[in-house]
């Protein structure tokens, strides 16, 4: 049996409105949003002009000077481009180890707000959620504050005698790092709260009844039914970190650059077109697996569950 | 012309989905729905029941046949163009609206003049004695209260025919009966059709002229409730209304023979071979077992349901029959796990069906 | 910590971390907040307090003009951003799955899954052209690249609204002869409300916070208070700053606090 002339004539139409009322939308995102990238891809295979943008000629430079440039001491000679590849080992390392100790302090406080009497619930969530939509340039403005040299950090040390200078911990990787822990806290904790909160409690109380300790508890029961929270929340955090921008530029000074800054940089004093466009094509596409990663883990988290 | 059918249902199919995966939910359904008849459609869920709802209220286009309102064809026609209102299973009241908004809705809608909008509002309002709750929003109502503001919504516009859509289910059992009782007034005094969907066989039963008995997508029996229960046309039928034995047999010459070699007399039967034999429980009756037409059997077990109780007995051959004693005011029926005993079926009341 | 019964729930540790956390976050805001009003920036222990910082941001023309022109961008991205977000919620909710429906969740979510600067870098390269080809050098360039972003922020909560919303109740409105336009415009809107409310005040707040776009996108002298912010940065930390950031800030959790009652109540 198929559909009556009407049924399907019907089901047209739906689909046809659901296209005209995403219409305006569509136009917008592909005008400001997913049509520039597609430029973007081009830019990246032309050549760069001197004083920035490009000239129209096709030329593979802006992908090679990714990872490789010309030998000063010796033109037309290609060289591993050392410098580029510390800042990509930085943004690497920074991006997991803001992960992993964002999910190590993460996960409690979800946990923690989860736990709170249905009452003061809300509030706790509110507490989280309100960092979250803070700018982040404030959120960043006001880390800078406590580690600066005068900060509160430094001043409470030297006032107790624990050191007789001050400790210089902006303009360092170790700044960025707590920087970025700060400010994608929130990001960590609102998937890992929205998974642990449909988890049920009660499952606790049998597995304890199966004689499981705390910490089998929370290894075989806990963890592995918010893994999906987990993931999201690894996800969130791990993909800004790596794009990061603002934060690395105020508490890691010009210095400690990530991809971001280096990015910034070819559309600055770098004036390389191509190379940014490539290099922000490479961050588009390590973003887009992860994400294809995340889709993957959770729909199968889903069939099974 | 004038036309006896408020609604008419002809050769109706609805299938969802499409190709081999497809379901009919409305399987070839043909019905006619009479004038100011308190009308109901019952089944087990899924039986397609809300579906001929929702395909005579508009909200689905049938695959294919025809629906007829007094004679009109309406298939094609959009809910807000047919002269039908529908009480929702969830109530669907505005909740950003006040009782009288709600009540008054539809007629706005119809561009009804403000006077009568009011007059009409405020006569539904005393209809189903809401008016103190007039100006209160809907979600400070409680459930019976909002069950009648949506009754008062869909009568006011004065429909030809009222779809209620299983309207008493998120009742508690005491104010079901109650709102049964209202239904059957409200039915009464504005005279309108109604076409009520329920899963709840008593219900159907107490309250309908005609119940239309649905199951897997096709209309089973339709008749009057008594029809329905002392004449259900097939082994579906019999078992969803009431409870009843069932026990195999085959036909002889006057009468059908049991398993354990009884002859049972029933008029009127064709055809030859094995058949079913049903009985309801309180047709079945404990005699002397120097009767005439006596089984013997066994007790096996009792079961007591207060008014009732309910005892199961073993016939010679194995098959199990139920009787329903009434329980005499000791609540003592006087009989044993294991008593030998006698029953004898009343006279007429055992049925071969159709499977 | 007055029971003493066992609760399963309870996992030691876990309230430390948790509070220690919560401090963590608020601690360096109330300090920013603090230092605004301090006499003298580099001493960090406060000798006085004053509304000095504030009194020189308010005068000082420059973010005068970023204040304004971060309001007008972020009232008419929040405006576009909603319309949108609207119209392409009750789209694309409530109904059977279509051919190209991922498509569409896709495009919209994208701003929220591509990084900013990638994003940035795009809308340069793009807009350069454009400003070239056509010589137009206005704030269009940056209301449209923020009412892009801004769409999933807007839709998200709208989106919500709809798939909490009793299909029925549109179906008991067609019921009662309503027609599609007067369905949507008694029933379906005014209970969508609150959640076109929300989308577009988080759509307020995102487009007033964003930086790295607004950099790339921005002709010479369209400053936004965050850029302004930021190039101040670029020379040296001040308490002018400081106290821009408490005036957003203070901002940001007044329409916080607004979006949480008006979702709240709403339930």
């Amino acid at each position: 049996m198929t559909m009556s002339p009407a049924e399907i004539e019907r089901d047209k139409a739906s689909t046809r409105n659901a296209w005209a009322l995403s219409t305006p939308a569509l136009i917008l995102l592909t005008f400001a949003a997913c049509g520039p990238l597609f430029i973007m891809l081009v830019y990246s295979f032309l050549t760069k002009g001197q004083y920035g943008n490009v000239i129209g000629t096709f030329s593979l430079d802006g992908w090679r000077s990714i990872l490789t440039s010309e030998d000063i001491f010796d033109p037309g000679v290609t060289v591993w481009a050392d410098a580029h590849l510390s800042i990509f080992w930085r943004s690497v390392k920074l991006s997991v180890l803001t992960t992993i100790l964002t999910l190590a302090i993460g996960f409690p406080t979800a946990w923690f707000i989860a736990t709170r009497p249905p009452k003061s619930r809300p509030l706790w969530l509110f507490l989280i959620t309100i960092p979250f939509w803070t700018n982040l340039l404030i959120r960043t403005v006001a880390i800078f504050e406590v580690i600066r040299n005068e900060g509160v950090i430094n001043t409470l040390l030297i006032w107790a005698s624990v050191i007789s200078a001050p400790l210089q911990i902006t303009y360092t990787d170790t700044a960025v790092f707590i920087g970025m822990v700060y400010v994608y806290l929130p990001l960590m904790v609102l998937p890992l709260f929205a998974s642990i909160d449909r988890f049920d409690m009660r499952l606790i109380e049998a597995a304890h009844d199966l004689y499981a300790s705390r910490m089998a508890v929370l290894r075989r029961v806990i963890l592995p039914i918010v893994r999906p929270g987990v993931i999201a929340g690894s996800i969130l955090v791990f993909v800004p970190s790596l794009g990061a921008v603002v934060t690395p530029r105020i508490l890691g000074g010009g210095k400690n650059m990530m991809i971001g800054n280096f990015i910034e940089l070819q559309f600055g004093q770098g004036r390389n077109w191509p190379l940014g466009a490539a290099l922000s094509m490479t961050l588009l596409v390590i973003v887009t697996v992860a994400l294809l990663f995340y889709v993957r883990v959770s729909s199968r988290e889903n069939a099974h569950g | 012309m004038t036309n006896q059918n408020a609604v008419e249902a002809r050769n109706v199919i609805k299938a969802f989905g499409q190709g081999t995966s497809a379901v009919r939910a409305l399987d070839d359904v043909s019905v006619n729905i009479q004038r100011g008849e308190f009308f109901t459609l019952l089944g087990p869920s899924g039986c397609g029941k809300t579906t001929l709802l929702r395909l005579i209220a508009g909200f689905e286009m049938p695959s294919g046949g025809t629906i007829l309102l007094e004679g009109t064809d309406i298939t094609y026609l959009p809910p807000n163009q047919r002269p039908v209102n529908t009480v929702f299973q969830s109530y669907a009241l505005f909740p950003h609206l006040s009782v009288a908004q709600n009540i008054s809705f539809g007629l706005e809608m119809q561009g009804k003049p403000a006077a009568e909008v009011k007059a009409r509002t405020d006569k539904m309002l005393a209809l189903v004695q809401m008016e103190a709750m007039a100006g209160r929003k809907t979600s400070q109502l409680s459930g019976g209260q909002q069950q009648r503001v949506a009754l008062a919504r869909a009568l006011a516009p004065q429909p030809k025919v009222l779809l209620l859509d299983e309207p008493l289910s998120a009742l508690d059992y005491k104010l079901r009966k109650e709102m049964q009782i209202e239904l059957k007034r409200l039915q009464h005094e504005t005279g309108i059709t109604f076409v009520f969907v329920t899963h709840d066989q008593e219900e159907a039963l107490t309250m309908s002229d005609r119940v239309g008995v649905m199951s897997a997508g096709k209309l089973q029996q339709v008749g009057t409730p008594r029809e329905i229960y002392t004449r259900p046309v097939n082994r579906f039928v019999a078992s969803f209304i009431g409870e009843t034995n069932f026990l195999p047999a085959s036909v002889v010459p006057g009468g059908v023979k049991l398993g354990c070699g009884a002859v049972i007399a029933v008029e009127g039967l064709s055809g030859q071979g094995a058949t079913t034999l049903t009985i309801r429980p309180e047709q079945v009756r404990l005699v002397d077992a120097a009767e005439a037409e006596a089984i013997p059997a066994t007790v096996t077990n009792l079961v007591y349901f207060g008014t009732d109780t309910h005892c199961y007995l073993a016939l010679p051959d194995g098959a199990e029959v139920v009787a329903r004693l009434q329980s005499p005011s000791n609540g003592e029926v006087g009989l044993q796990q294991g008593q030998k005993v006698a029953l004898r079926f009343v006279p007429g009341a055992a049925q071969v069906l159709a499977d | 910590m007055a029971e003493r019964s066992f609760s399963a729930s309870h996992l030691p540790g876990f309230t430390v971390v948790a509070l220690a956390v919560f401090t963590m976050l608020y601690v360096p805001i109330f300090i920013l907040v603090a230092n605004s009003f301090a006499v003298t920036y580099s001493a960090s222990l406060w000798d006085g307090l004053t509304l000095d910082w504030y009194a020189k941001a308010w005068e000082n023309e420059a973010v005068q003009s970023a204040t304004l022109r971060s309001l007008v961008i972020a009232l008419s991205a929040s405006i576009i951003a909603t319309f949108c977000a609207t119209m392409a919620a009750l789209g694309t909710t409530r109904r059977r799955a279509f051919k190209g429906q991922t498509l569409i969740y896709v495009m919209i979510n994208q701003p929220l899954m591509v990084p900013e600067i990638v994003t940035a870098v795009a809308l340069l390269i793009f807009f350069a052209s454009i400003k070239v080809a056509t010589g137009y050098q206005g704030l269009g360039y940056l209301i449209a690249a923020h009412s892009a972003f801004c769409i999933p922020f807007a839709y998200l909560p709208i989106r919500a609204r709809l798939e909490g919303m009793d299909l029925s109740l549109e179906t008991a409105a067609a019921d009662l002869y309503a027609s599609p336009w007067m369905t949507f415009r008694r029933v379906t809107l005014p209970i969508l409300a609150p959640g076109i409310i929300a989308g577009a005040m988080l759509a307020f707040v995102i487009s007033l916070d964003d930086v790295v776009i607004t950099e790339f996108v921005k002709s010479g002298g369209q400053d936004t208070l965050p850029t302004y912010m930021m190039g101040q940065l670029r020379r040296a930390m001040t308490p002018e700053v400081n106290a821009i950031s408490s005036v957003l800030l203070v901002l940001t959790v007044l329409l916080l606090t607004a979006f949480f009652f008006l979702t709240r109540k709403n339930d």
